[in-house]
């Protein structure tokens, strides 16, 4: 029963890792919290869901997913970021995002209504017995999904000179576009990364909870942002950590608390660190930009 | 009869990850006077002001202010003994005029919390607000800013902007002002008027330390000067011998 | 006489404007919460609790709300003192969760069915007495020495800490204030719905609040007034507005962010009005 749990929590873990990922990617290249990041998560499942209610296989489903979310985050980047990020104010861009993140979510709730909808998953009833812990296939999917991407994310990081790019400028920004690195490309880039990544972990998320609504961006967002802040702002590794962690944390709490109290222990944990992480580490970074 | 120095420092030292600042600094400021300090950039000149006005604590040693330690005290705490400064970077209050700047100079000098605004008169400004205004309205008089007083406080030209930081900090009515670089910018015309402003200003019994790479002002002003490098003091003597000094022609030669 | 349809759109706008000025006092300090709807939560079930299990006369209740969030605001101001910007917002928007949460969760509330056969209580001449209130204290705050230094703060803390303003203090008196206020503006709510659960509490609510005053503008507590009132009455005007309110309110945001994001009323166009104003009474 435990192992069982603990399984479940890594799935769930692995899929507010990529959240966290996204938000973590975004910060290191901007020094700013993509608020709307929540609801970039979000659409991505709907668009899955509108992709698999049409028809399409679950390859098709989760990459058409991630490619419209990739492109969203472009989009918000464009709209939401670029023109204010230059700007003194911290109030601004933040009222920004909050604003397209409102916008994204209601769009959606026009189009879907406010009640969850039910996904169709794949791989309803097939089922894996490994020893004492039975996993559906579903599970494995969205498990190996899940690890697949961060593997994939990690070798694209270290390994391809876009990755690369993005390192410099998250370490940098000035002196990667000293170095012939172009800045505003490579932020697009981590944008759409970031983004895809979400959409991946919204079609996962929807196929674990077989349902969606167009307010499960905010839950799962504010976990990611949770588990970055937990993992180190900018630490894609300690984003992948800190997010199997807390899924972990969640599946086995399934049983002592309510699901309500589950979602206010995140806000919790996200309280905490903000108090007892030195501010001067954090807000040094933040306050230079 | 020896008098206490007003400020007095002590093996104080102050360093930022692996960079040295001020390593094991000893100093003393009499009152009265106008006290230069001088030295190459990145001696240590502004981190000895931030450490003195608490903006920044200390590593090691001690800070003793009018015969009191203060290293354990708040900013705040330490303007309301007598502690006031100015800033290398003109730091105004972008939202306010040049007389609110002033006025919120006197905060240490003056109460009133938040319930305070709900009593009193209405549509009529309390008294304590009356006194205000006028006491900074004369501060802004003796820096020659009074026709300014409802003027953007940075929308100022440069020169009457440094003017006005100092005003804002005389309204705090201190008896030790540390100003920093008071005269970087100004042409020589503002650099006599601020000479003058300085001048008034230690008549009317503020001791002035002052932070300054003109040597004209610092010759002209001061009574003593202490020379800085890499976190130490190497000199301090009368303008004079300064001047004359082989160690602060090489610490300024030599960097 | 107004209609009752009338009233009860002021009635919410005025609502609306408190909640909006109690975001708007911390923010004129530099503090930004995202979590005045948990204060107003606090507000609105003290005080109703008070009316309905206590017969507690309606203008004590509302006070207990006021000082319950006062209270609680002061509670919350102690780790916001040492946030800055962004970590603030998310630290007080955790906290208006945890207090919705906190509400769902406790039966002697009602919990997730709410809290029902609230007293009627709140009259338009309430939600005006208090607004006549609070225009007079931003008024008098703002040329005062508690304004002045709230200003300071947002400017540049460093600076204001230099000349002696003692940000602890200042900050907390700024949190503890937009508690109370924001508590008050509970109170009122709930005794005029006559009904509250947690949701109404929410994170819309806080979000809207903080929406209505930085659209109106930060530079004065006229920008919330006007922003508030605004995007309160605009819904009840055009029909097709409250179907698309939270998209065309994000859209608008949006806009002006981008375009004016110093807000509607900005210090220019207020100097601007406050010199006519001047020259007016010079001359009359």
């Amino acid at each position: 029963m435990f192992v069982q749990q603990l399984v479940n929590g890594l799935m769930l873990g692995g899929a507010y890792a990529l959240v966290a990922i996204g938000y973590t990617l975004i910060f290191g290249v901007l020094n700013l919290l993509h608020l709307a990041h929540g609801e970039v998560f979000m659409v991505g499942a709907y668009v899955g869901l509108a992709l698999a209610l049409a028809g399409f296989p679950p390859w098709a489903t989760l990459g058409g997913a991630m490619l419209a979310a990739a492109l969203l985050g472009v989009v918000v980047e464009r709209v939401a970021f670029r023109p204010v990020r230059s700007r003194g104010s911290h109030v601004t861009p933040l009222m920004t995002t909050i604003a397209v993140g409102l916008v994204l979510q209601h769009a959606v709730v026009k189009l879907y209504g406010a009640e969850p909808v039910a996904m169709p998953t794949p791989f309803a009833s097939a089922s894996l017995e490994l020893g004492p812990v039975t996993l559906s296939t579903l599970q494995l999917l969205i498990l190996g999904t899940s690890v697949a991407l961060m593997a994939l994310l990690e070798v694209f990081l270290r390994s391809t000179p876009t990755g690369m790019a993005i390192r410099a400028t998250a370490e940098n920004p000035t002196i990667a576009g000293l170095m012939g690195i172009n800045v505003s490309l490579t932020i697009v880039i981590t944008f759409a990364i970031a983004s895809a990544l979400a959409g991946a972990a919204g079609v996962l998320l929807a196929w674990n909870f077989t349902g969606l609504s167009p307010f499960f961006g905010v839950k799962v967002g504010l976990k990611g942002l949770a588990i970055m802040l937990l993992g180190g702002l900018g630490n894609v590794t300690g984003a992948m950590v800190g997010g199997l962690v807390v899924g972990v944390v969640e599946a086995l709490s399934v049983g002592y608390l309510d699901s309500s109290y589950r979602d206010a222990f995140a806000f919790a944990v996200m309280i905490l660190i903000l108090l007892v992480r030195p501010t001067g580490l954090l807000g040094a970074r933040l306050q230079s930009g | 009869m020896v008098s206490e120095p007003l400020l007095a420092v002590d093996r104080l030292s102050r360093s930022f990850g692996k960079l040295v600042v001020l390593a094991g600094l000893d100093l003393s400021v009499e009152s009265g006077g106008i006290h230069a300090i001088i030295g190459p950039n990145g001696a240590g000149k502004t981190t000895f002001f931030n450490l003195v006005t608490g903006a920044l604590s200390p590593d090691g040693g001690r800070i003793r202010f009018g015969g009191s330690d203060i290293g354990h005290l708040p900013a705040s705490r330490r303007t309301a003994l007598g502690i006031c400064r100015t800033f290398q970077n003109i730091r105004l209050f972008g939202s306010m005029t040049a007389l609110e700047n002033v006025l919120l100079g006197l905060h240490c000098r003056t109460r009133g919390g938040l319930l305070a605004p709900l009593l009193g008169v209405p549509f009529r400004r309390s008294p304590g607000e009356v006194a205000a205004r006028e006491r900074a309205a004369a501060v802004l008089e003796m820096v020659g800013l009074a026709a300014k007083a409802h003027q953007s406080a940075v929308e100022l030209p440069y020169g009457e902007q440094r003017r006005l930081e100092i005003a804002r900090a005389l309204a705090s009515a201190p008896r030790l002002l540390l100003l920093d670089e008071p005269s970087a910018g100004m042409n020589p015309q503002e650099t006599l008027e601020l000479e003058a402003l300085i001048t008034q200003v230690n008549r009317r019994g503020v001791t002035i330390l002052l932070i300054e790479h003109k040597m004209s002002l610092v010759m002209k002003l001061s009574k003593i000067v202490t020379v800085l490098n890499f976190g130490q003091k190497i000199a301090e003597a009368a303008p004079a011998e300064i001047q004359r000094d082989p160690r602060v022609i090489e610490a300024y030669l030599g960097s | 006489m107004l209609s009752d349809h009338a009233v009860s759109i002021l009635i919410f706008a005025g609502i609306d404007v408190i909640m909006a000025l109690s975001f708007f006092l911390p923010a004129s300090a530099g503090q930004l919460s995202a979590g005045q709807g948990g204060f107003m939560a606090l507000g609105a079930y003290t005080s109703a609790y008070l009316t309905v299990h206590h017969q507690t006369p309606f203008p004590l209740a509302l006070a207990a709300g006021g000082l319950v969030g006062g209270l609680v605001g002061l509670a919350v101001g102690f780790p916001a003192l040492r946030l800055r910007g962004l970590y603030l917002v998310l630290v007080t928007f955790g906290f208006g969760e945890m207090v919705r949460v906190l509400f769902l969760n406790a039966p002697a509330f009602g919990g997730p069915a709410g809290f029902a056969g609230i007293p009627p209580a709140t009259t338009i001449w309430y939600v005006l007495g208090l607004l006549v209130v609070l225009v007079y204290f931003f008024t008098r705050v703002s040329s005062s020495r508690m304004g002045r230094a709230f200003a300071a703060l947002r400017d540049d803390e460093a600076a204001a800490e230099a000349m002696g303003v003692n940000a602890t203090y200042v900050k907390l008196a700024a949190f503890t204030a937009g508690g109370v206020i924001a508590g008050l503006g509970g109170g009122l709510y709930a005794h005029y719905t006559l009904f509250i659960d947690p949701e109404a509490f929410g994170v819309g609510r806080s979000l809207f609040v903080m929406l209505y005053a930085v659209f109106g503008g930060l530079a004065s507590f006229w920008g919330a007034v006007a922003g508030a009132t605004i995007l309160s009455i605009l819904p009840e005007l055009l029909r097709w507005v409250k179907d698309w309110r939270e998209i065309l309110y994000g859209l608008l945001v949006l806009i002006m962010m981008l375009v004016r994001p110093q807000g509607l009323l900005d210090a220019a166009f207020l100097a601007r009005l406050s010199a006519r104003g001047e020259r007016a009474a010079a001359r009359g």
